[in-house]
């Protein structure tokens, strides 16, 4: 009776779930989408505690109530520009519960053949549910678990990384040990050989390495990723842990694990694939970590960079008519998004035509930068995406960059030598005017030399952008 | 560092103008504005007496800029480091240069080679200020661009002073005015000017240049480009540092068939076409003045250099038998002395500034510098003209551009049959590969039926998944990471199933699972939901 109950209240779930994900196909309806999730959430998780869960269950709840206490403080105390760390450091809390289901399916096996043979009986809903099983089934259960532990180790690793790596505290350079991508096929290979020496032996031992090689191989690969790759990875990160639940989900013989694994994983998998498109790279050279290397050396950049001060660009956002903001990572650095907001309303409060144009990978994150905008009450119908503004830009006025550089680097058309060659970019420099707001004259984060600093229609305005904004914002009325 | 040059006197480093000796020659090379910058460079300034009268410049208000004063020419060589001039020297001057002395000014060495042979023998380091590469760093030194700006406008002004009828067409109660048409042959900086300057008085203008890549800039301008019927690949500028060149036989006889055709319909033409060390190419032919309608004005920008009609008399204004105007002056630059010299005398100071990095008041004649290294033609008592070539082209290649073809409606239709065929042989292959791969599970020997059940789960989810991600809008992907990286925590189930079943270090782990998960769980739908309510629409 109470399983029926469970069975049915996850069917709910379930389709709680897919609604969730499917209302985010717009801003008003994605709204609604997330109570969806929220209820969902909450039914599966009373469903289990009153069924199959409810051992200890007040010890459950106390530890809900406690972890919920840290993420609320967490959710709610995060600045928006740090969002790409939280999720990739959320990424690791799944991956490492993973591991952790993992390792008790495999020590309820244990226990429960011991009791077997011992002749006494079992205790708890899961080891019931293990000691009714074939042998064969058992078999079966161990690969999809020893598969949990793996995906879930990969993905502890590499979302630490990530997230050092977003929060500035591992170097955002793509490093790899002596022996490249050697290793990786070691450690894969190790994890293969782990697999089937624990198959046949079902010793604690040869599960203990392959999560140790799981563990290298997620390290490592995010290692390899470059800062500019860090929204593939981040996604790609979320496709795992989604993957490594599905593998708990069948280890469990829990169909709405299975079903949210699979949703999650596959989310993943799709939003790492537009990633990839977005940047014209090749979606195995990203997850395998490293740029893909240039075929020659790079064109000659000529020219000069000329710097304008504030008065300069405010004159010629004066007689501009129509105007392209162009956000990009540095934006988020310099916490500059309150000032493009107020920017943008005086302009439009002039009758300027104001827009901004998204490329798919500004920032660290996907949507990273329609986020922050939106923080800072930028209407999102003028936000718009590359495909949708690119053809614009011959018509606009003035086009300012901040904080963006290889989204807005012609080099990717111009120059087929080009780290970046063919990826599709922000057709910038077609406007009349252009400005960018940089730090400095270095090359960034890619340390891929940008030749729209040194086209004729563009102007460099040097400094931090939140403090050449606010000079600017001090000239425009 | 040429130890020659500083501090010749043991005093500050004096840069000296003197009052320009060619006759009519109204322009001077320094201004009491450019002076002033020149100071702040660490230089002193002198100049001759009445040296910028005649631009509108007193010496008063030199004085005023700090500029000492000198009474001669003469005095004035002898006072100074560096002198910056307007015209060549005469060969009086060149002979008042000395060992270490510096001379900026127009030189023209392909033509006055006895003059820089003069200057070498001298010891004296001359910057030609016609020889600065045209590459955008140098561009603030460019002192023909500046000169021809203004040729091409004073060009107009001219034209319109000889034309007896309005530019722009009026209607009026006293009658009907028509436009006047204006065509500007040469679409270099004088000729863009001109069109400029055309356009804004209200005249038709046309433009024609025989690099069709200016077309752009010409209709950016406000004119019409005149193109011609010609299939030959037109030449590329770029290679040749944006000037134009000689074209073939074939390209100037549709040329001159265009240009006979417009010939009785336009009131005023002006030909600015030079090809660098080459006389002047003959556009404008008799028989096309001969079909021009009296009182129609010509103005030759190429009149020094043999000019671009041949009935162009160098430095006067005639009129043909039919009553067409035709004017050669070559002193356009000069007719606008302020201004010229107002420009001319910032190019100056910009080619200071990059022979004075530092700002100390001491020269640093940079050899390995493309700009400095281009424009010098005599150094150290060597002669170094003409420069290697810059170790950059002027204007990137222009690529070639492939003409995007009209698809006609039968081929647009058999494209987009085609891209369905192909998308449904990509769909077919991929629905055959996951069949088998699925059949293939469960066709492995004893594949328990609980498994089996799973696994048709797991698969209808994944396809559930797909099918509704590719409809999440692009700017919600974050708050679609957060949310599937909310619901991920669905693990926490796993751990809640396992936490009551037996053995300490499983209800360790497993609590250790669920208090992550909750973390997870609040953490991820609170951040999604703070993010969506920020989404606002205007």
């Amino acid at each position: 009776m109470e399983n029926s109950f469970t069975m049915a209240a996850y069917v709910v779930a379930g389709v709680l779930f897919i609604l969730s994900l499917g209302g985010l196909s717009g801003q008003e309806s994605a709204k609604r989408a997330v109570w969806y999730g929220i209820v969902g959430m909450a039914v599966a998780v009373i469903a289990t505690l009153v069924g199959p869960g409810a051992g200890l269950w007040l010890l459950s709840l106390v530890l809900i109530a406690a972890g919920g206490t840290i993420g609320y403080y967490v959710a709610m105390r995060v600045q928006m520009t740090e969002m790409p760390q939280l999720v990739a450091a959320m990424h690791s809390l799944v991956g490492l519960a993973a591991v952790f289901v993992g390792f008790n399916a495999e020590m309820t096996i244990n226990l429960v053949e011991a009791a077997k043979a011992a002749g006494e009986g079992v205790e708890g809903a899961f080891a019931l549910l293990v000691a009714k099983k074939e042998p064969i089934e058992i078999a079966i259960l161990k690969i999809e678990l020893s598969l949990g532990i793996w995906i879930g180790a990969v993905t502890f690793t590499g979302s630490v990384i990530a997230y050092g790596k977003l929060a500035g505290k591992v170097t955002s350079a793509a490093t790899k040990l002596p022996g490249g991508h050697l290793l990786n096929a070691a450690a894969a290979l190790l994890s293969v050989v782990c697999l089937v020496w624990y198959l046949n032996s079902g010793a604690m031992l040869p599960l203990l390495i392959l999560t140790a090689a799981a563990l290298f191989l997620g390290y490592h690969l995010s290692m390899g990723s470059g800062g500019a790759d860090m929204p593939v990875v981040v996604s790609m990160l979320n496709s795992y842990s989604g993957w490594a639940a599905a593998a708990i989900g069948f280890s469990l013989g829990n169909d709405l694990l299975i079903v949210v694994g699979a949703l999650v994983g596959s989310s993943g998998a799709i939003l790492s694939y537009i990633m990839c498109k977005a940047m014209n790279r090749s979606f195995i050279s990203v997850i395998l970590g490293g740029f893909g290397g240039a075929a020659g050396p790079a064109m000659e950049v000529e020219g000069e960079q000329i710097a304008i001060e504030a008065d300069g660009v405010a004159q010629a956002l004066d007689e501009a008519d129509s105007v392209i903001i162009i956000p990009g990572y540095g934006m988020a650095v310099a916490q500059a998004q309150q000032n493009v907001a107020e920017l943008t309303r005086r302009l439009r409060a002039k009758g300027k035509n104001v827009r901004f144009a998204i490329h798919p990978v500004a920032g660290r994150l996907p949507g990273h930068m329609n986020v922050l905008l939106a923080e800072a009450k930028v209407p999102y119908d003028i936000v718009m995406e590359m495909d949708e503004i690119n053809d614009d830009f011959p018509e606009t006025d003035v086009a300012i960059v901040i904080g963006s550089n290889d989204i807005v680097n012609p080099a990717a058309q111009e120059d087929p030598n080009s780290p970046i060659a063919g990826m599709p970019v922000l057709e910038c420099w077609k406007a009349k005017q252009v400005f960018v707001s940089k730090r400095g004259q270095g090359t960034g984060y890619s340390g891929i030399e940008n030749p729209l600093f040194y086209k004729e229609n563009t102007r460099m305005f040097y400094g931090d952008a939140k403090a050449s904004l606010d000079t600017l914002l001090t000239k425009i009325s | 560092m040429d130890d020659g040059l500083i501090n010749q006197r043991g005093l500050s480093v004096k840069i000296g103008a003197p009052k320009e000796t060619f006759a009519g020659e109204n322009r001077v090379a320094m201004t009491p504005a450019s002076a002033k910058e020149l100071q702040k460079l660490g230089y002193d300034c002198v100049i001759e007496t009445k040296a910028g009268e005649a631009a509108g410049f007193t010496d008063a208000a030199y004085k005023e800029a700090g500029v000492e004063i000198v009474k001669t020419g003469a005095a004035l060589f002898k006072a100074v480091d560096i002198i910056a001039k307007v015209r060549p020297p005469s060969e009086t001057e060149a002979k008042r240069l000395t060992k270490g002395q510096t001379l900026i000014s127009f030189f023209y060495p392909a033509s006055n080679e006895a003059l820089m042979e003069l200057a070498r023998s001298k010891g004296a380091s001359v910057i030609a200020m016609d020889m600065v590469p045209r590459i955008s760093r140098a561009q603030k030194m460019d002192a023909l661009s500046s000169m021809a700006n203004i040729a091409g406008y004073r060009a107009v002004i001219e034209a319109g002073n000889n034309f007896g009828r309005f530019f722009t067409g009026q209607v009026t109660a006293a009658g009907k005015v028509p436009p006047a048409k204006v065509l500007i042959v040469g679409a270099g900086v004088a000729g863009l000017a001109a069109i400029g300057t055309s356009t804004s008085l209200g005249a038709m203008t046309y433009a024609f240049d025989v690099r069709p890549e200016v077309a752009e800039q010409v209709e950016s301008m406000g004119a019409e480009f005149v193109y011609l019927d010609f299939e030959e690949e037109q030449q590329d500028g770029s290679s040749t540092g944006g000037y134009a060149s000689v074209s073939s036989p074939e390209f100037r006889e549709a040329q001159l068939a265009k240009f006979r055709e417009l010939a009785p319909e336009m009131d005023i033409v002006i030909t600015t076409a030079l090809i660098p060390n080459r006389e002047a190419p003959e556009l404008w032919t008799e028989d096309m003045v001969q079909a021009m309608k009296p009182g129609s004005v010509i103005v030759d920008l190429a009149a020094e250099r043999g000019g671009n009609c041949k009935l162009t008399k160098a430095d006067e204004r005639i009129v043909t038998d039919n009553g067409v105007i035709i004017i050669g002056y070559t002193d356009f630059p000069s007719r606008m002395a302020q201004q010229a010299s107002t420009l001319y005398a910032t190019n100056i100071r910009h080619m200071m500034t990059d022979l004075t990095p530092e700002k100390d008041g001491t020269p640093n004649h940079n050899m390995d510098d493309d700009v400095i290294r281009g424009a010098t033609i005599t150094h150290e008592g060597e002669i170094t003209f003409p420069p290697p070539p810059p170790k950059v082209q002027a204007i990137a290649a222009a690529p070639k551009k492939e003409a995007a073809k009209e698809l006609t409606p039968e081929e647009k239709r058999a494209a987009e049959a085609a891209a369905f065929k192909a998308q449904t042989k990509n769909q077919v292959t991929l629905l055959a590969i996951g069949a088998a791969l699925i059949l293939g599970v469960g066709l492995i020997p004893n594949m328990p039926a609980s498994f089996m059940q799973h696994f048709i789960v797991f698969v209808l989810s994944v396809f559930i998944g797909f099918q509704v991600i590719w409809g999440v809008a692009h700017s919600l992907h974050t708050p679609l990471m957060a949310v599937t990286n909310a619901i991920s925590s669905i693990i926490i189930l796993g751990a809640l199933i396992q936490i009551g079943s037996g053995g300490f270090l499983v209800i360790l782990l497993a609590a250790i699972s669920v208090f992550m998960a909750g973390i997870n769980i609040f953490g991820g739908f609170l951040v999604t939901r703070r993010m969506l309510a920020m989404f606002q629409k205007s």
